[in-house]
This record gives C-alpha cells, structure tokens and sequence, in this order.
C-alpha cells in the first residue's frame, strides 16, 4: 500500500487518510459575494502536476498540508500548516529570518514533522 | 463458396463501403468545431448533421478514434436514478440505446439484463425505495424486491445471512443493459462521417480563440482553424481544456478503476451493483466478469491500477458471488474521471458566445451518449440551452441549485 508521511503519526498506510483536495484561501464570510463563495465551494484549478492540497490523518483527525505530483502519483512532501503558512511567505519574498523557524517540511528519509511549530 | 471469397478478395470493387471516410486535409474554416472524438463529441456531430442540417462540422481528436473514456468505461446503461432531473435525462438515453443497432447500421450489441442495486442497510432499502418511486413516476420500470426474489432471478448470488454484509434487498430495474461501447463510438463516427462530418485525429487543440468574449475558433497542431461555434467533449481534460478558454470547472479529475476475468461460459445474466461494498459487475457477451468499484480515494491524473482497489473488490465480490474464487483477472485499466460536487453532468451554454461544453461526465458518461449528443446538437444549433439540459448547466453552481444525484455509479448512500 502507498505510505502518507503525516507530520504528527509518521509514515502511514494512504488508507488511513482522507484527502481534503487542494488548498485555497476562504473568503472571508462576512464580506464574501456569492461568486466568492461559488468559487471557493466548486471551482477547482484541478492542475495535472504539481499541486498543494489538504490532507486529513483520520484516526487522529488531524489536519495537514502535502505537496503532489498527480501525474506521477508522487508525494513531493507534507507539513503541518503552520509549515505551510511558514515556507509561503517566504516564497513571497518575506524576510527570510521569519519563515525559516517555523519551515521544516516533512522530506524524504528522515522524520522530522512532530516538532510543530 | 472458396472461388466466390477469392474473386470478392480481388475484386476492385467492393460491394461495402470503407467504414470510416476520412479526410486527411483540415479546412480552414468549419460551421462548428467538436474538441474530442470520444462518444459524446461524435454522437453530436452525428444529431447535428441529421437533425440540424449542420454539416460544415469537424471533430478534432488529440488521439485516436474513442480511445478514452469510451474505451474504458464498463457499459453498464440504465435509468433508474434518484432525481427527477437524472432519470427523465438516462430515461431519453436507453430509449435511444434501444434502436440504435438500427439507427447507426452496425451492431452495438445492446443486451438488456436487468439491473440490481443491492440493499445491505435498512438506510438503502430506504434509498431503494426513493429511487422505484422517484422511477415509477418518471415511467420507468424499477422495483424494491426482498433478498428471496434476488435469489429467484440470480441463483448464482450469496443471499445467505452468513455474508460480512446480509443481502436485505435490492432496487430492480430490468431495463439496465450492457452495449458495445467502442461500436457506439464508431457507428456515430460512421454515420456523422457519411453525412458530411470530418473527423480528424492526431489533431491537438493548442489554444481557443476567443475575441470579445466571443469564440472564434482553435489553434491547433496543424494550424488555426475558424469556427462560428466550438464545442468541448473531453472527459478526463475538461478542466485542462475549459482553462484555455478561461472557465474554471467544478471538476476534480479522479481515476475510476476497473477490471476482466478470463472468459467464461455465460453464469451470470445480470448486472450486480453495490454502492455499499463498491463493486459492481455484469458478464460481457465475451464472457468476461467485468468489474469495477468506488473510485480512488484522491485526485490523479493517471490511469495505472493498484492492488488496494482489487483486494477491496475482490474481498465483496467473494462474498456475493463465491464462485469467482475460481476465476483469474485478465485485464486491469482506469479512467479519469471529471467528478462534479452533485455527481451530475455540466452541459450546454458557457459565458463564452458561442462555446459549449459537455463536460463532468465522472462515472455516468458512458450510458449518457446518445441524449447527450442529441440534445448537445440540439443547444448548439439553436444557441439555446434545451430543457432536459436546464438542470446540468454550467451556471447551477453560481446559483446554488445543485442537483445531488446520489443514484449515481460508486457513489454510497
């Protein structure tokens, strides 16, 4: 079976998992048009390549993000939000001193994810 | 009888007509442009050259011939879904599946099986019996039979309480068929061909042209062609080929997988679904057990097939049939499928002038072929979107008035 390395369990069977699709900003609700709202609920870039995208641990309910290539079927890698939020600003060219602390993205062999910021 | 064979061998002049009637040069200006050779996108061609008068029609195809989702699916066809809007739009379908051995001049090899959707909850008998009433009224032939009558029609089938998951009851519709599907594709792409329609393969839509908010035509691998009016038919690309027309579609593209046995002496006359175990299956006129499941739990753009689907089928499958414990898979595949929020179609107008899509077929694309290219001609000659389309328009999801086809192929109850 395909293995899911969550930032909190570790690396997992995928069939513990339920896939929360790709990551997009809500709006905001008090302010948000129906065309916001339609936007945010049912439209989906639904890229063939490399997306980022919401992934749930269910036996834990735990919520995390995971770079994918859905060509290859490739887990690129996963990160706690605040990872996530962390390594997106720093792709805005924020001061990198910021993003750095929080940024640890889960990679490869080693298992470094637990240490949420 | 052999000297008869040897001289038709030699003649010249074959008593047939060639199959297809290619045309290898690509005009520079077409009255409508079809993206996609698949099905649904030759079925329109077809109704718009026989009911429209619309001939000036080219169908452009990254590929080959129906290679896609038409060649992939499972050919299940039937009409017993949950809404008012499904059933009335599949209702159209099976009565055109019925005389379109005739209608296209070539056998489709449509076989009516009768269909169960087995009940293993008291909250799907509940949904059975919604979808027979729903049914019913729509005028079309289901039934709620207890597991005894299921017994009764399909001997072959465990209905003992000694399964993980008790057979309480099913949702009859003796309607349900399996056809051909690559003779459905072809036969449209025959007769639309024999009317006037090109189709041209190995032509790649690059770019859609679109002036003012008004489509003007496509780029394409070998060169730019004008078209009064475009139309996509691209299961499995939808949202790759509405992006290059600036739609962004409610679509999540997931691969939906399927598998054969070898062969076998006809044993099952059916077609055996269970939206609580995920399988599916019916025995082809080949004599394969065709099956397949749910589809796969995240997004891909890929069609390999994986073991964790075949454990799980195989794993209910025993159940319900034991003797397929004697059987070994012959072939494995996978289809991309556009799932849709309310697992129903997109169809008909966009806010592009002029374009039209025919898109979000995820796992119910297959039966829909003819009345979706009926009706597609149908709002691509008149620019209107026609009645039987109304619920599946693209606009439904800037105004909230989804459909929630839950009677739709592996989806649960």
């Amino acid at each position: 079976m395909k293995i899911l390395r969550c930032p909190l369990n570790g690396p997992r069977n995928i069939s513990e998992f339920v896939w929360g699709g790709e990551m997009k900003p809500m709006p905001d609700p008090a302010t948000a048009s129906d065309a916001e709202w339609t936007e945010y609920l049912f439209l989906e870039d639904n890229i063939a390549g490399e997306i980022t995208e919401w992934w749930l641990h269910a036996p834990t309910n735990y919520w995390f993000v995971a770079r994918r290539n859905t060509i290859t079927d490739e887990i690129i890698e996963t990160m706690t939000y605040d990872q996530f939020l962390a390594s997106h600003k720093k792709d805005a060219a924020v001061p990198a001193g910021d993003a750095e602390a929080a940024a640890k993205p889960v990679t490869g062999g080693t298992q470094t994810g637990a240490s949420s910021a | 009888m052999p000297f008869a064979l040897l001289k038709y061998a030699l003649s010249r002049e074959h008593p047939d007509d060639p199959h297809f009637r290619w045309k290898p040069e690509l005009n520079k200006t077409y009255d409508v442009v079809i993206i996609g050779a698949g099905g649904h996108g030759l079925a329109a061609a077809y109704y718009l050259a026989r009911d429209h008068g619309i001939k000036n029609v080219a169908v452009l195809e990254k590929s080959w011939l129906a290679g896609g989702n038409t060649a992939r699916n499972t050919t299940i066809v039937r009409a017993n879904y949950l809404t008012p809007e499904g059933v009335a739009f599949y209702k159209e379908s099976v009565e055109l599946f019925r005389t379109l051995s005739n209608e296209l001049d070539i056998n489709v090899m449509y076989s009516e099986r009768g269909h169960f959707t087995l009940a293993h909850t008291d909250a799907a008998m509940r949904t059975a019996r919604w979808r027979a009433e729903v049914n019913k009224h729509l005028g079309v032939n289901s039934e709620v039979i207890d597991a005894a009558e299921v017994k009764r029609i399909c001997p072959t089938m465990n209905v003992t309480d000694e399964a993980r998951y008790p057979i309480l009851g099913a949702l009859y519709h003796p309607p349900g068929a399996i056809a051909r599907h690559d003779a459905v594709a072809w036969g449209y792409a025959k007769e639309a061909m024999k009317r006037g329609v090109e189709v041209h393969t190995q032509t790649e839509v690059k770019k859609i042209l679109i002036e003012g908010g008004r489509v003007k035509g496509v780029e394409t691998n070998r060169g730019v062609v004008h078209a009064n009016k475009v139309v996509q038919a691209v299961a499995g690309s939808s949202s790759h080929v509405a992006r290059m027309a600036g739609l962004k579609l409610p679509i999540k593209t997931i691969p939906l997988q399927a598998c054969v046995s070898e062969p076998v002496k006809p044993i099952l006359d059916q077609i055996v679904v269970s939206g609580s175990l995920h399988v599916y299956i019916s025995q082809s006129a080949r004599g394969e057990m065709v099956m397949g499941g749910a589809t796969d739990p995240y997004g891909l753009y890929s069609t390999r097939s994986t073991l964790d689907f075949k454990e799980s089928l195989m794993g209910h499958m025993l159940e319900l049939f034991p003797f397929m414990g004697e059987l070994r898979i012959l072939r494995q595949w996978a289809g991309k499928a556009d799932m849709t929020p309310d697992f129903s179609p997109v169809m008909g107008l966009t806010p592009i002038e002029n374009y039209y899509i025919d898109a979000g077929w995820g796992t119910w694309g297959f039966k829909a072929t003819p009345v979706s290219g009926k009706r597609m001609a149908e709002c691509i000659a008149t620019g209107r979107q026609p009645d039987l389309l109304k619920p599946f328009a693209l606009s439904r999801f800037s105004t909230f008035d989804l459909v929630g086809e839950k009677g739709a192929a592996s989806v649960g109850h």
